[in-house]
């Protein structure tokens, strides 16, 4: 489903990655990224469709959408899926839960069943074809048009928030003073990614509490998070330790963080930071 | 060189002040800390209250307020605990069934053992610590347990809230100003600052456990101090989930404490079983201890790698730690007044432990009841708070410590010479040795160092743990950018800085920089405080943080 | 104007949250408190309602009976009364039957703005107030770190993964704030002695019009896949071989 105004040409775009038809609604009064008209669109496609699972990528507009079509149809929405399965027809969702401490199978009592998916829970696989592309006739209820989009989103220009980052780039004692952090920040900004910072060096002044990862800091879980120069005790551990991919690079060889980090790099960081630095940011160019 | 050679910025009058809100808020008696001692007296206020609406209507529209530094009830509670659950189930008649008490059971058996490294030799058990009839309890359970009863009986608990200062009119004490809460890291105030507030009572028990930070600047103000000071114990316990069941209730002696005289290491350390899944083990070490590198927290790592020990946690799980201070003067180093105008001081605070029994917390809920009765007649009947003074004298808490007044002062010889002593004063049932011994203050005791570090063991993260772990386990959640509430002398001789970074079972103090002339600079994480108290026996001075911080206890 | 905020007590994270095997639901046997996320709908109620000097901040929750303690607080914070939806067959709660029991709830309050915070703190659902807007049939904005009322309506500045955007609607509308908007804060001691004889209200099923039947189940519990293979690296080429370690798990 391609919802929006001006849409046409992405509903192709859909087929060679598995989609047998593609529906799409296109119209002045879906061009701003709001959820409500998006739910009159879809249940009513569902509706006349007959669709019974309805799938949906996390990003804020897809929860709200998926939220207030689960209102509207009367219908069950498991949310934060990681993976789904079906066997007899049955369908059975997988999610972690309890700060990725356990993980829930869930399903659905009734029908249409709907599912909103972590974003990168799948690889998108081109296996070629093509998409029947159909449109849609888009009706809206008097409700949906009440909110207006006032100003569109302009892209921030600081890098994104620790919280919603999907690469954390964090720095501990062993930078030596605030003046490591300008390693740090040139290796974040390299990978897309935030800057965070141990309680210890918080603590020292040499970076900002509002940068602090931990136990009375924030918690992150991003997808890629480089601890450099931080020995990792636990009150630091349980601010990252849900985070995807975890690489530690530490001079000392029985620094805790070793024990938790998927790659651990034993060395000088003051070396190794600064080249890692500049492959990346060669990769990303070349 | 001793601690005392390097005191705190700290005066007791800084925690005393004027009223100064024009708009405090009043309550009937204000009853600072919800331990046992603060919430027998709180619940015994609100029987009375109960069964005299007359008189409980000149306690006004709060009657009874109790204040309470931690997270909740029961957040800052820490003892063994074997009680003696009498004085808690008469208060309570009528109230609960003696069976409702949050409890592991009777103590199943018990045994003394005196330890050296490799062997635990069983010894008699010493009169003054039969447990008959006593039970296991967790005390933070218990102090959950009730506070919810004094809810119900009227009384308003309000958790996250520092009593700071003493409020003084004309030589009277008319209430508690709160502390701030909201404050920055240099005292500024933040986006959700909040200040404290003025609250009056007429009434005002202290109640606040040991090292009570109103109590010691009350007792200086009112002339309320006897003439022996207070010392203290540091005890440091963990709970774990263990794999055989305990039976037994152990206490042991010895090793890995040094019997010679010169190091003054008293103490021991205690097994309880918790059910069938649990045990908890805590060490309790005197603080007249004098070695610079003695820690209390490592002596119970070290303790746990006994054959006999190891083999009680070995495949279980740690699933609880904390640390408190316990008031071991008794009898000789008890305030000589625990009244002045406006004021009552109870339960630890006023240092009602029994250290031969290892028993505190039937005397607080005991003298904690004796408050509330004292506050009450007052309140209705216009009576002297000294009534407090004569009603404790004639209570079995008076007689028990005075039994028992010489025990602990014994060991300053020594541990053989100690036992010695000790053994006499059971058998006479304290008529001999007939001169009270003296206290000496815990930060007089000179400093000296030999390598005791070398025996602790290093964590191995199953059996042994480090400190950051442990106060992990705490559940401390302390906010980071708080004022610093540990007054110390910051620039101090290196073995000094030692011995304080030693000693915190939280390691709140590093040895910084060493200066040119030879004195270092100690740096302080204060978040990671527990307020053990210790640091104010051995020299410095712990005060209140912002309500709501410290460590949030479930099963000490 | 009167502002309802909708909260949820979560059980203590302190405490240690786990889920009970038996049910497959969070073992809601600890203490409860007022989920974090919360405070920020709240304070900015309050700050509306003191702005305006006039008003009424209303917290409405669904929850077991033992809810209104942690609700005091938003008492304690200042808010006026609270609604607690509680009946046995609301345990369970699914998106859509919450939903509709909050709907109801509110459908009897008219408040001009609905408040909701950013997320479950325990069930991590980030989307009721979606689902609310619905049922209410009234427009809502989300993730807003920034908002202003104006004479029948709101405009909210809205964090979204491309930036932030400017959403205005008329009121009554719904409105989830995330915990960027402020700093909640401490109920002071007045306000948390005071808060008992504020009014406390509860609504069974009947009320607020049946019990939407939960649409989802858990199934099964298992503990997470083993984070794989620990690797270690050390001496030179040790930027060469980072790099390569995030090319193979796809992360640059």
């Amino acid at each position: 489903m391609v919802c929006g105004s001006g849409v046409e040409s992405f509903a192709e775009s859909a087929g060679p990655f598995g989609a047998g038809a593609v529906f799409v609604a296109d119209d002045e009064r879906l061009a701003a990224p709001l959820p409500q008209p998006r739910v009159d669109v879809l249940a009513a496609l569902i509706r006349e469709e007959g669709f019974d699972i309805v799938l949906f990528a996390q990003s804020v507009l897809a929860a709200d959408v998926a939220a207030g079509l689960a209102a509207r149809l009367g219908a069950g929405l498991n949310w934060d899926l990681v993976d789904v399965a079906e066997t007899d027809e049955v369908l059975v969702g997988k999610r972690p839960a309890l700060a990725d401490s356990v993980w829930v199978d869930v399903g659905w009592t009734s029908s249409p069943r709907l599912a909103l998916f972590r974003t990168g829970a799948f690889e998108p696989v081109e296996r070629g074809g093509s998409a029947e592309v159909r449109t849609v006739d888009v009706v809206l209820e008097e409700h949906s048009l009440l909110a207006q989009l006032v100003e569109p989103a302009v892209a921030e220009q600081s890098g994104p928030s620790i919280e919603d980052a999907d690469v954390v780039v964090a720095g501990g004692r062993g930078l030596g003073g605030p003046e490591g952090f300008a390693q740090v920040e040139a290796l974040a900004d390299a990978l897309g990614g935030a800057v965070a910072a141990t309680r210890a060096v918080v603590d020292a002044g040499w970076y900002p509490y509002s940068a602090q990862v931990g136990q009375t800091g924030k918690t992150v879980s991003p997808k890629l998070y480089v601890a450099v120069g931080i020995s990792g005790a636990i009150q630091h551990k349980v601010g990252m330790q849900g985070s995807g991919t975890i690489v530690a690079i530490n001079k000392d060889p029985n620094a805790p963080i070793f024990d938790y980090a998927d790659l651990g790099v034993v060395g000088d960081l003051n070396e190794i930071v600064p080249a890692l630095t500049s492959l990346v940011g060669r990769r990303k160019s070349g | 060189m001793k601690p005392a050679d390097f005191p705190p910025p700290w005066s007791d009058g800084d925690a005393i002040a004027a009223p100064s809100d024009s708009e405090p808020i009043e309550v009937g008696v204000l009853v600072v800390g919800a331990g046992p001692a603060g919430l027998a007296a709180a619940i015994r206020l609100g029987q009375l209250a109960a069964s005299d609406p007359k008189g409980a209507a000149r306690l006004g529209e709060v009657p009874v307020a109790v204040f309470e530094k931690g997270k909740a009830p029961g957040s800052h509670l820490l003892s063994g605990a074997v009680i003696d659950p009498g004085p808690l189930q008469r208060l309570l008649e009528g109230l609960r069934d003696p069976g409702d008490m949050p409890s592991y059971g009777e103590v199943p058996g018990e045994s003394v053992l005196f330890l050296t490294a490799g062997r635990a030799v069983p010894l008699p058990i010493p009169p003054t610590m039969r447990n008959n009839g006593n039970l296991v309890v967790s005390l933070s359970r218990l102090g959950r347990w009730l506070a919810e009863i004094a809810e119900e009986a009227g009384v308003a608990i309000l958790a996250e809230t520092a009593a700071e200062k003493l409020l003084v009119e004309e030589g009277r004490v008319v209430g508690v100003r709160t502390g701030d809460k909201g404050r920055g890291r240099a005292g500024e105030e933040l986006g959700r600052f909040e200040s404290g507030s003025d609250v009056r009572a007429q009434v005002t028990i202290l109640a606040e456990g040991t090292q009570g930070h109103l109590t010691a600047a009350a007792l200086g103000r009112f002339g309320l101090a006897g003439s022996n000071p207070q010392t203290w114990a540091l005890g440091v316990k963990e709970v774990w989930k263990v794999a055989r069941p305990q039976r037994q209730v152990i206490h042991t002696l010895g090793w890995p404490l040094r019997s010679g005289a010169k190091f003054r290491e008293f103490g021991g350390s205690f097994i309880y079983p918790m059910g069938g899944e649990m045990a908890t083990i805590g060490m309790v070490v005197g603080l007249d201890y004098r070695d610079a590198e003695l820690s209390v927290h490592d002596l119970l790592q070290e303790l746990k790698t006994h054959p006999r020990i190891r083999s009680i946690f070995d495949g279980g799980e740690r699933i609880a730690w904390g640390a408190k201070t316990i008031p071991e003067g008794g009898f000789v180093a008890l305030p000589r007044k625990f009244s002045a105008p406006g004021l009552l001081v109870t339960g630890d605070a006023a240092g009602f432990v029994n250290v031969p029994a290892l028993k505190g917390i039937h005397y607080a809920v005991e003298s904690g009841r004796l408050a509330a009765e004292a506050a009450w007649a007052s309140v209705a009947r216009d009576d002297d708070l000294d009534g407090f003074d004569r009603a404790l004298r004639k209570s079995f808490l008076w007689s028990d410590l005075r039994q028992v007044r010489n025990m602990r002062q014994a060991f300053a010889r020594g541990l053989w010479r100690g036992s010695a002593l000790a053994g006499l004063a059971t058998v006479t049932k304290g008529r001999f040795p007939r001169d009270d011994r003296a206290t000496e203050r815990d930060a007089e005791q000179s400093v000296l160092t030999s390598a005791r570090s070398s025996s602790y063991p290093a964590p191995d993260g199953r059996l042994t743990f480090d400190k950051l772990s442990s106060v992990y386990l705490s559940g401390n959640r302390t906010r980071d950018d708080q004022p610093n509430h540990i007054r110390l002398a910051t620039r101090v001789p290196a073995e000094l800085a030692e011995l304080w970074s030693r000693m915190c079972p939280a390691q709140v103090y590093e040895t910084g920089v060493v200066g040119d002339d030879g004195l270092v600079e100690i740096e302080l994480s204060s978040s990671n405080c527990v307020q053990c108290g210790a640091i104010t026996a051995k020299g410095g001075r712990l005060t209140p943080p912002e309500g709501g911080s410290g460590p949030e206890y479930t099963l000490t | 104007m009167r502002i309802a905020v909708c909260v949820k007590a979560v059980p203590d994270a302190a405490a240690g949250r786990r889920i009970d095997p038996a049910t497959g639901r969070l073992d809601r046997a600890g203490d409860l408190v007022l989920s974090d996320f919360d405070l920020h709908p709240i304070e900015e109620a309050l700050r509306l309602r003191d702005a305006a000097g006039e008003g009424e901040v209303v917290v409405v929750s669904l929850g077991p009976p033992r809810a209104a303690d942690a609700i005091r607080k938003a008492l304690a914070m200042g808010a006026d009364r609270s609604v607690l939806v509680t009946d046995d067959p609301f345990a369970g709660a699914d998106l859509v039957t919450t939903a509709s029991a909050l709907a109801g709830a509110l459908g009897r309050e008219s408040a001009d703005l609905v408040l909701f915070g950013q997320q479950s703190a325990d069930g991590d659902g980030a989307c009721l107030w979606a689902a609310v807007a619905e049922l209410l049939r009234r427009p809502f904005i989300s993730q807003v770190a920034e908002l202003a009322v104006e004479a029948g309506s709101v405009t909210g500045r809205r964090q979204t993964e491309l930036g932030y955007e400017r959403i205005q609607s008329p009121l009554p509308a719904v409105v989830a704030v995330s915990d960027a908007i402020n700093e909640p804060r401490y109920p002071s001691l007045k306000g948390i002695m005071g808060a008992k004889s504020k009014p406390q209200e509860t609504l069974g099923a009947a009320e607020v019009g049946g019990v939407s039947p939960a649409r989802t189940a858990v199934l099964a519990l298992s503990p997470p896949p083993a984070r794989g293979e620990r690797r270690r690296i050390e001496g030179a080429g040790a930027p060469e071989a980072i790099v390569d370690f995030l090319v193979e798990r796809r992360l640059i």
